[in-house]
């Protein structure tokens, strides 16, 4: 059976691929397109390993068909640093040691990203309720949110 | 091993056609959110997916002329968060539809897909059954309309007929001094499956409430328009005494099951709880609107 063509932009790049129609963007991310910094936890949309955003709105990769990225601007992990330099979120994840096994990061760094984006000044309430769909078994949690929200007053802090 | 098409159609007319034509192993596909998660677990084996997201009408929020909403059936939790109106009228119908999921799931997830699953514990399903939601449906043999608290038909099941799609959610203008609430009981905070939903949407008039509706989830085979607790509720100031009777008519139109979320009296208990707490939400609520 034929596959089907996608044509798409990620993380500003146009990219084509190849893709079966029940492939999810998860599959074409770490198969054909090579992008394996999302990673495959639940395949059911609960633990948020394989976040990406999709038209810049915070996705699980998992929960979507990859024919559905036709035309449509993804953004991965792949594309949060700016070459050798990370996001202040990677630097403040690395000092903080806010992972430890490293599974849930990726996902954990594009769903506060999509946070800081929209909110570059959450409560640690506002950061515990956005990250409930990011799953992690070593950290407990707490390095984490308090790597965000110290991410988030030094992000501030620059801006001005 | 069924071959499976995706088609993803840019006119209603294409969508139509090619879900009729599919039969019963054709899906629609809004935020995927439920279909994706059934297809992983060889739940459904679809032999087509109708992605209904190119159709304007489908994603689109509209203020209707006569002041109501109408909301595209495919329209996000996310975007329906960002209108800059819809969350200040209908705020109840807004908290139920952002308590499906997490926020990677509110990225996609729709109402009319929490609807059209038929889980009888859907959250968006009791508030807007109790916003007097009205769906339009189309199918091969032309558009009506029908009520939410008619469509689901049991769990998983729905009474449109074969080749029907949800097209939108119409809700009615809202008159001053109205107010609409949706409480859900689960045992975390978050992301989880209501053990007992309940939305109300009321008007109030001088402190007496002159119209209501009353929603209730995850209590029955459906979701339930709860008509003698609204007749409760109407006519009075939401005193004690009718709140409570409110709460005894949430608690006899309960037909719940036991299982690992909670059990038969559990369930029902707590309906009556959460009439008497989302009624006080939403008449504070409507006494904020009395301005507009």
């Amino acid at each position: 059976m034929a596959k089907l063509h996608v044509s798409t932009t990620i993380n500003g790049e146009p990219m084509e691929f190849l893709c079966e129609p029940n492939d999810t963007m998860l599959d074409a991310l770490r198969g054909p397109l090579g992008l394996t910094g999302s990673k495959e936890g639940c395949s059911s949309g609960d633990c948020g390993a394989c976040s990406i955003t999709l038209n810049e709105r915070l996705v699980c990769s998992c929960l979507m068909l990859a024919a559905e990225a036709e035309g449509q601007d993804l953004g991965t992990i792949e594309g949060m640093a700016q070459g050798e330099k990370l996001h202040p979120l990677q630097q403040k994840f690395l000092e903080m040691a806010a992972l430890q096994c490293g599974i849930c990061t990726s996902g954990m760094l594009v769903a506060s990203d999509a946070l800081l984006r929209k909110n570059p000044r959450p409560s640690e309430e506002e950061v515990r309720f956005w990250l409930a769909g990011n799953l992690c078994r070593c950290t407990g949690y707490d390095k984490i949110v308090r790597a965000v929200l110290e991410t988030a007053a030094e992000m501030r802090e620059a801006a001005q | 091993m069924t071959e499976l098409r995706y088609f993803a159609p840019r006119t209603l007319d294409e969508a139509i056609g090619a879900f009729a034509a599919g039969g019963s192993a054709a899906r629609i596909l809004a935020g995927g959110t439920d279909l994706l998660v059934q297809m992983r677990s060889g739940a459904v084996k679809p032999g087509l997916i109708v992605d209904i997201k190119k159709i304007a009408e489908m994603t689109a929020i509209e203020e209707t002329a006569d002041g109501g909403f109408r909301i595209g059936a495919a329209v996000t939790g996310a975007v329906l968060a960002e209108h800059p109106r819809f969350g200040k009228v209908w705020p109840g119908v807004l908290e139920a539809v952002n308590l499906i999921g997490s926020k990677q799931v509110q990225g996609r997830a729709s109402a009319g897909g929490n609807l059209c699953n038929g889980s009888p514990a859907g959250d968006s399903v009791p508030a807007m059954i109790a916003a007097g939601a009205v769906v339009t449906v189309q199918g091969p043999n032309g558009r009506r309309e029908m009520r939410v608290e008619e469509v689901p038909a049991g769990p998983g099941r729905t009474k449109l007929k074969p080749g029907e799609i949800l097209l939108s959610f119409t809700l009615p203008p809202r008159p001053p001094g109205s107010g609409d609430a949706y409480l859900r009981m689960i045992p975390r905070t978050e992301m989880d499956i209501a053990v007992v939903g309940l939305g109300v949407g009321l008007t109030l008039k001088d402190g007496v409430c002159t119209a209501a509706r009353v929603g209730l989830g995850a209590v029955a085979p459906t979701a339930l328009l709860v008509e003698p607790a609204a007749q409760a509720l109407i006519g009075s100031k939401l005193d004690d005494a009718a709140l409570e009777k409110a709460a005894a008519a949430c608690r006899a139109a309960c037909r719940p099951i036991d299982d690992k979320r909670g059990t038969i009296v559990y369930r029902t208990k707590v309906a009556g709880v959460l009439l008497k707490r989302t009624a006080r939400v939403a008449a504070e609520r409507a006494l904020q609107n009395r301005g507009n």
